[in-house]
């Protein structure tokens, strides 16, 4: 920090106040613009009133003890009061008793302490401002003379200006160590390889569809025209395959399909989509029946489920893959195998 | 009094013969800090953040970073037995079964809300006022950063217990980072050990959320904290305030007790707010699950201007050379939000470049007093703001009945009519308000006292202000607008750098050609002499 700036103006800055400005402008000037210095200090009432400046006195005191008394309240509310008891506050309903006390304690205790502190200084430390001086950022042309001599010295010692292989050396090596610190990062995960292509439809063993809660496996009949459920493969399903793999079912009345493809794919009017929204991947969720519109809550991208998953509105800009379904021997819906597309946002590599 | 006295000269005499310290106490003890209203946001900022630090430690103590599923055995009757992640089931232990738990998680979340806003206020004070000038563009882009921190940091943060809702953002997160050309997937599969959801995001989130992020931010407040010592805090013009001077009080005892006390209300604050106010319930949400979703997922308020965004974009993707790039995630996700933090550090070197002002500036301006700086700032917020009422379209429509439809369409129309308007407003506004400054120093204050002349005309009579007010209202700086100068001198050499020149004249002119001239004494002495005006 600059030290010899200050020289000889330390304690400038406490005698200063309040007329610190005043000689700036000592001289009568025609300038209406002027400066005009400083205002006098108006003394508080505190200031000239010993009663008042101990009834504030009194204030700040009783403030700080509120607050110890608080820190007391915590404590036996923290040991007196059972952490599931439920009670009911005016305009705030039930809430958990103990949350609530400790809370406003704890409030309390820092809360007295902080206006109290305010207090006290608003109404009885010195209310004088007092006046500083700035001194430009900029080092004086001294120091910054002497600054260049000495790097300019340190360059010398250090051989640098006539040995510029060593310049060059050093930076490719502080160019190229860092790859040291990024190439461990590798294993931070598996390469995504066609990961992102497929799901746990693709293997014959996982085939089958069953209800989304509960796990029940379906027959055509448990879906009724016009209805609509969440489905995914049969068996313990990990997270991570639950995020391709999941599907929506709707039962549509084969009339209200505008596309034949999209019929053969389904089972007697019930199709298979995927429930993962191609935007940005959240799972969708608000379905309207005479419509046959799906929403995803995110973002709102909407899907035409009796045009084949088209967007009709929304940031998504990719149909909803459909999964090609019909009944196994013992009339339960199944997979007829993998989508055909990648399911969920796209990446650089989907095509 | 003189025990405490000894005391402290003890410790101080102590300290001073092994660091020296007496050298830096000398200048800081009695350091001189002006007041107003608007400079307690960075305050707010500072304390909410150690506020975080405190509670935040606390509940490190009780968290799993582990997304290792077990089933629920806690107190919550409704979720028992659900499978869900030890992350997820140490917060709702933490929220039921830990005394106080509840209100330390309530009182961490509170605060980090408090923080992203008081950081967001500050830097629209600092930025209105044009506090950002040299010598403080430094601190500016500190402050940047930390803002760009404390969003990534919020976001971990609410992640952390993997509820519903915070999966359901972290899925987002994944849909933009898969967004990213060439290199999305691989960042991707890194950052998550693997396909989404996986079992590594929340263990390595939850370090970049207590150690990495935090220990980054702590280094830069501190910078940030002490070139305000250094450079001592700017003031607003006034009697006796100059650029030379700093008026106010000394951080000893005053702002000790003001900032002090404010610290510990900003606390008390959070922990009533945590009181009555319930925040993040993650029992109602229920454990993630990657083919659940709840309508209406809404975000901390300061990524609503992203979802705002993700939104609005229309559905553009571009599929080329069996490569796909999403532009409908890639530009609302991550360009726009770049572009955005990088307008904005920049602002204070494009203003500089077009001012040609090499002068250090520690008086604020009045926002009226530098139009075109308020009105782009106007501009941006607009902007910003239309982005965040976006991002909550869904609970807007719901509320005012409105189709979501409509919404979206007329921010996508508003966010490209609505900024230019508002800038022409907003300039409009400032110079109006520049003209009325101006009325009352050459024209005097409106007594309301209505005289009748004696040829029966009516005036009003004005007043002269005072010379405080007409010295404040003055102050200002009112730069002009730079010419490009001759292409060629005398000899007809060219002018170096003169294509510059050019544009920062072309630039100037706008920012400055509108701005209202400070009367010289001679235009008041001549209007202020006949007092008989109306």
């Amino acid at each position: 920090m600059s030290d010899e700036t200050n020289d000889g103006r330390g304690p400038h800055s406490d005698a200063a106040h309040p007329n610190g400005a005043s000689h700036e402008l000592a001289m009568p000037t025609a300038d209406p613009f002027a400066d005009p210095g400083l205002p006098h200090h108006v003394p508080r009432r505190t200031d000239v009133d010993e009663r008042a400046a101990k009834r504030a006195e009194r204030q700040v005191s009783a403030l700080f003890t509120l607050s110890t008394l608080c820190t007391i309240g915590f404590v036996v509310a923290y040991v007196s009061i059972d952490k599931d008891e439920i009670i009911r506050v005016q305009t705030l309903g039930r809430v958990n008793a103990l949350n609530f006390t400790l809370g406003l304690t704890l409030g309390g205790a820092l809360l007295f302490i902080g206006i109290g502190a305010i207090h006290w200084a608003r109404k009885l430390m010195n209310s004088e401002e007092i006046v500083d001086y700035r001194h430009p950022m900029k080092s004086s042309a001294q120091d910054t003379a002497d600054v260049l001599v000495m790097a300019k010295a340190g360059a010398a010692d250090s051989a640098l200006p006539r040995r510029k292989m060593i310049w060059m050396s050093l930076a490719g090596a502080m160019a190229a160590f860092p790859i040291t610190l990024l190439v461990p990062l590798r294993d931070l995960g598996p390469l995504p390889h066609r990961k992102l292509r497929e799901t746990l439809w693709k293997d014959p063993a996982r085939r089958e569809i069953v209800h989304a809660n509960g796990g029940a496996r379906l027959r055509p009949d448990d879906l009724q025209v016009g209805s609509q459920i969440s489905a995914r493969p049969t068996g313990n399903v990990s997270l991570d395959d639950l995020a391709k793999a999941a599907i929506l079912l709707v039962r549509l009345h084969p009339d209200e399909v505008q596309s034949k493809t999209q019929l053969d794919k389904g089972y007697q009017g019930i199709m298979a989509f995927s429930k993962i929204c191609s935007h940005a991947g959240c799972p969708l969720g608000l379905y309207e029946h005479t419509t046959h519109h799906m929403l995803c809550p995110c973002h709102q991208s909407t899907f035409d489920l009796s045009r084949g998953g088209k967007v009709i509105f929304g940031p998504a800009a990719r149909d909803l893959p459909q999964l090609a379904i019909t009944v196994n021997s013992e009339g339960y819906l199944v997979a007829r195998g993998d989508f055909d597309e990648p399911v969920g946002p796209s990446f650089w590599e989907r095509g | 009094m003189s025990a405490a006295a000894k005391v402290g000269g003890g410790i101080a005499t102590y300290l001073d013969e092994r660091v020296g310290s007496n050298a830096g106490a000398k200048k800081n003890l009695r350091k001189v800090f002006p007041e107003h209203w608007s400079f307690m946001l960075g305050e707010i900022a500072l304390y909410s953040f150690i506020i975080l630090l405190l509670s935040g430690t606390y509940l490190t103590l009780f968290f799993k970073p582990s997304m290792t599923e077990v089933p629920y055995h806690g107190s919550y009757v409704p979720l028992q037995g659900v499978q869900m992640s030890e992350a997820y089931e140490s917060t709702m232990n933490l929220s039921f079964d830990v005394r106080g738990g509840l209100l330390m998680r309530q009182i961490h979340h509170w605060s980090a809300l408090i923080f992203v806003a008081a950081i967001v206020i500050h830097l629209m004070r600092i930025f209105f006022t044009g506090a950002f000038r040299k010598p403080r563009e430094l601190n500016w882009l500190i402050g940047n950063g930390l803002l760009t921190l404390a969003l990534i940091e919020g976001f971990c943060g609410y992640s952390l217990p993997d509820d519903l809702l915070s999966g359901t953002g972290l899925r987002i997160a994944d849909g933009v980072l898969l967004s990213i050309p060439v290199v999305g997937t691989y960042v991707q599969f890194f950052l998550f050990g693997g396909e989404f959801p996986g079992e590594a995001v929340i263990p390595r989130m939850f370090t970049l959320h207590v150690l990495l992020i935090p220990g980054i931010m702590l280094a830069l407040i501190t910078m940030h904290l002490m070139l305000v010592v250094v450079q001592k805090h700017t003031q607003f013009p006034g009697p006796g305030r100059t650029n030379e001077n700093v008026v106010g009080f000394p951080l000893m005892p005053v702002y000790m007790a003001k900032a002090g006390g404010f610290f510990f209300i900003v606390f008390g604050v959070c922990a009533v707010l945590s009181a009555v106010a319930q925040i993040n319930p993650i029992w109602v949400y229920g454990p993630y699950i990657p083919d659940q979703i709840t309508a209406g997922s809404q975000p901390d308020f300061y990524i609503g201007f992203l979802e705002g965004s993700l939104r609005a974009t229309p559905n553009w993707e571009t599929n080329l050379w069996g490569h796909t790039i999403s532009w409908n995630v890639l530009i609302p996700g991550l360009i726009l939000p770049g572009l955005m933090m990088t307008a904005m550090a920049l602002y204070p070197f494009i203003e500089a470049f077009v001012t040609g002002d090499r002068r250090e500036h520690h008086l604020l301006d009045r926002p009226r007093d530098a139009p075109v700086r308020t009105a782009l700032g106007a501009m941006s917020l607009a902007f910003y703001l239309l982005l965040f009422i976006n991002g909550g379209n869904d609970i807007i429509g719901y509320t005012f009945h409105i189709q979501i439809n409509t919404i979206t369409r007329l921010t996508q129309v508003a966010l490209v009519v609505a900024p230019p308007i508002v800038f022409m407003i907003t300039k409009r506004a400032c110079l109006g308000l520049q003209r009325k400054d101006l009325a009352r120093v050459l024209h005097g204050r409106e007594t309301g006292i209505i005289k009748r002349l004696p040829n029966g005309e009516f005036i009003e009579v004005h007043e002269p202000i005072s010379a405080e007010l007409r010295y404040k209202l003055m102050a200002r700086n009112a730069p002009l607008p730079l010419e490009a100068g001759p292409a060629t001198d005398a000899d007809g050499i060219p002018a170096p750098a003169q294509g510059l020149n050019k544009v920062r004249a072309r630039m100037s002119r706008f920012w400055y050609a509108d701005d209202l001239p400070k009367p010289t004494p001679e235009e008041y002495e001549e209007l202020t002499s006949g007092h008989g005006h109306h």
